[in-house]
């Protein structure tokens, strides 16, 4: 029973969008557009990978920009030291990203609701400060990846439309990963703890074990988010780390819906849309930002996704 | 007389200055259903608490089919074969019925690290949800969130929740809480029909459906068992009548 709904056309939009973009890039010369839209649809990525565990799992991690940096540092490190192939320089990425992501959730994980937010986002800003103390790769000032990751000719990541249907595959991939996980076994386990934690443990889940390999699927994710990131910018500095940027991530999962499928690329669409137009007309446009972020916060619960969902019924 | 299906051990439990567990020793018998009354404050849920894994108690021990489970943690002792209904509903409110009772078989059928395959098409699952549900009388609500379920739906699916694992112990904390007369009636009669297929502790202030039910009544008065036995001989004894019964005329109405 197909039926349909507001949300669904919206989101379907979007989606041959983000495919067809790179055509009307090329049929109206606007090459701005697409290293823009390249950028969208990698943070539209990490949001999605932030989303599994904040939106799915009911994990409130304030600092997932880490796997950002982590990514984007295991490609640069590499490249610097003369490892050009992306067939090590990804796995490295996400293995690094892996292996953060145990190590930081066997510990956090031992804390529940705000303290779960504050010591997610202590060892963030941790990352942050190690990063700007490795003085061989540039320290505070960051690290210029020189050439992108090679990946012996079957893809060109320095030609853009590759490279933008590169990062474009690897959303719909991870898009794709999520929507089995979260209909599985496992998915409905981790589901079942956001919302009732201690009924789960009484029907015989050991909720941490589930909840960690989730955390360590997210961080995964967005490690891929990362690598793909410093190749976009050709460039990875402590600052994708900060904080504010898993604020960022964050501000797009709840614009665009929390523990939708589809509601994290939508808000990285918005949000990073907005924010360049805005910044376009006025220097301060964090000032209609903000508000405007609080209005759909306050008034649309559920975000945009679920703002089109009520247009449906009503 | 074989090995108890349950066994407590001197279990204390204090909170404080307080001893809401005092030396509590009870037995329950494979098949058997077993009540534990007591007024508020007795200290039911805090046993009930330590029987599942909930709450450490301080000394003693508790044991199930013979193997010291006193320091196994909740959901270990459910794969032993030891469920829960609470006294307070909890359930997963965002989920459909189905969905709550078949996580409940899917936590007694293999680990759960599958990430591929659907699970709400997994016929097994969703079978023993069924058969759960119907058990309960609620087969018809079975894709119905439990968010819109009335209170007495939700205290059946805590029961089918709890069947659904297919114990060997169910304990039930207070079944007919905040139910109606005709909901309660229809809580005692289903209880009636589990207690052949699995040993049941009920905790419960119900006390025609207690002495209606129960093959045997402990009763718990400031954390101690002053008594234990069939209801005709708790319904005679003098110290639970002083310190419990005493001017609770339902019990004498009832006999």
């Amino acid at each position: 029973m197909k039926t349909f709904s507001v949300s669904k056309a919206v989101t379907a939009v979007m989606l041959a969008g983000l495919v067809l973009l790179p055509l009307y890039s090329y049929l109206s010369g606007n090459i701005f557009i697409l290293t823009l839209f390249t950028r969208i649809v990698i943070l539209a990525l990490a949001a999605a990978s932030l989303n599994l565990i904040m939106g799915f799992g009911g994990m409130m991690s304030f600092g997932h920009a880490a796997y950002l940096g982590i990514g984007g540092y295991a490609v640069g490190m590499l490249a610097q030291e003369g490892v050009g192939s992306g067939f090590i320089q990804f796995p490295v990425a996400l293995a690094a990203s892996a292996i953060y992501a145990l190590v930081i959730g066997a510990l956090s994980l031992r804390t529940r609701g705000v303290y779960f937010i504050m010591i997610t986002l202590a060892f963030a800003q941790m990352a942050y400060y190690v990063a700007s103390g490795l003085a061989r790769y540039g320290g505070d000032d960051g690290l210029t990846v020189y050439k992108r990751s090679d990946f012996s000719g079957l893809i060109n990541l320095s030609n853009r439309t590759q490279f933008y249907y590169l990062c474009l595959a690897c959303l719909f991939g991870v898009i794709f990963l999520i929507w089995r996980i979260v209909n599985s076994r496992f998915g409905l386990v981790v589901q079942g703890l956001r919302s009732n934690e201690q009924r789960m443990q009484a029907i015989g889940f050991p909720a941490k074990r589930y909840q960690l390999v989730c955390f360590v699927i997210s961080g995964t994710m967005c490690g891929l988010a990362g690598a793909l990131l410093a190749n976009n910018t050709d460039f990875v500095s402590p600052a994708v780390m900060y904080w504010t940027r898993s604020g960022d991530l964050m501000v797009m999962v709840i614009l665009g819906g929390m523990g939708t499928l589809f509601g994290p690329v939508m808000g990285a669409v918005v949000y990073l849309l907005l924010e360049e137009f805005l910044s376009q007309i006025t220097e301060y446009w964090a000032l209609i930002m903000g508000p405007l972020l609080l209005l759909i916060v306050l008034f649309g619960r559920g975000g945009i996704m679920g703002l089109l969902g009520r247009l449906n019924r009503g | 007389m074989a090995e108890p299906l349950l066994r407590v051990e001197k279990l204390v439990r204090r909170f404080g200055g307080i001893v809401a567990t005092d030396n509590v020793s009870l037995d329950v018998a494979a098949g058997e259903l077993h009540a534990i009354i007591g007024p508020n404050g007795a200290g039911k849920t805090t046993l009930i608490s330590q029987l599942t894994g909930h709450l450490e108690p301080h000394s003693g021990s508790v044991s199930l089919g013979g193997r010291d489970i006193t320091y196994l943690p909740a959901y270990r002792r459910c794969a032993l074969g030891l469920a829960r209904s609470f006294q307070i509903t909890s359930l997963l409110l965002d989920f459909t019925a189905a969905d709550n009772v078949a996580l409940a078989a899917q936590a007694h059928a293999g680990h759960s690290f599958r990430f591929f395959a659907n699970a709400r098409k997994e016929k097994g699952l969703r079978d023993a949800a069924h058969a759960a549900l119907d058990r309960v009388g609620l087969a018809h609500r079975a894709d119905v969130l439990v968010s819109k379920l009335s209170h007495g739906e939700r205290r059946q699916i805590e029961l089918a929740v709890a069947l659904a694992s297919k114990p060997k112990l169910l304990l039930l904390d207070e079944p007919m809480a905040g139910l109606g007369v005709t909901e309660s009636q229809g809580m005692v009669k289903l209880l009636q029909e589990l207690r052949r297929e699995v040993s049941i502790v009920l905790v419960e202030h119900d006390m025609p459906a207690v002495f209606a039910l129960a093959d045997r009544i402990s009763v718990l008065v400031y954390g101690r068992v002053i008594a234990s036995g069939d209801p005709a001989a708790i319904r005679a004894n003098e110290d639970v009548k002083r310190a419990y019964l005493g001017d609770q005329h339902v019990v004498t109405h009832h006999g």
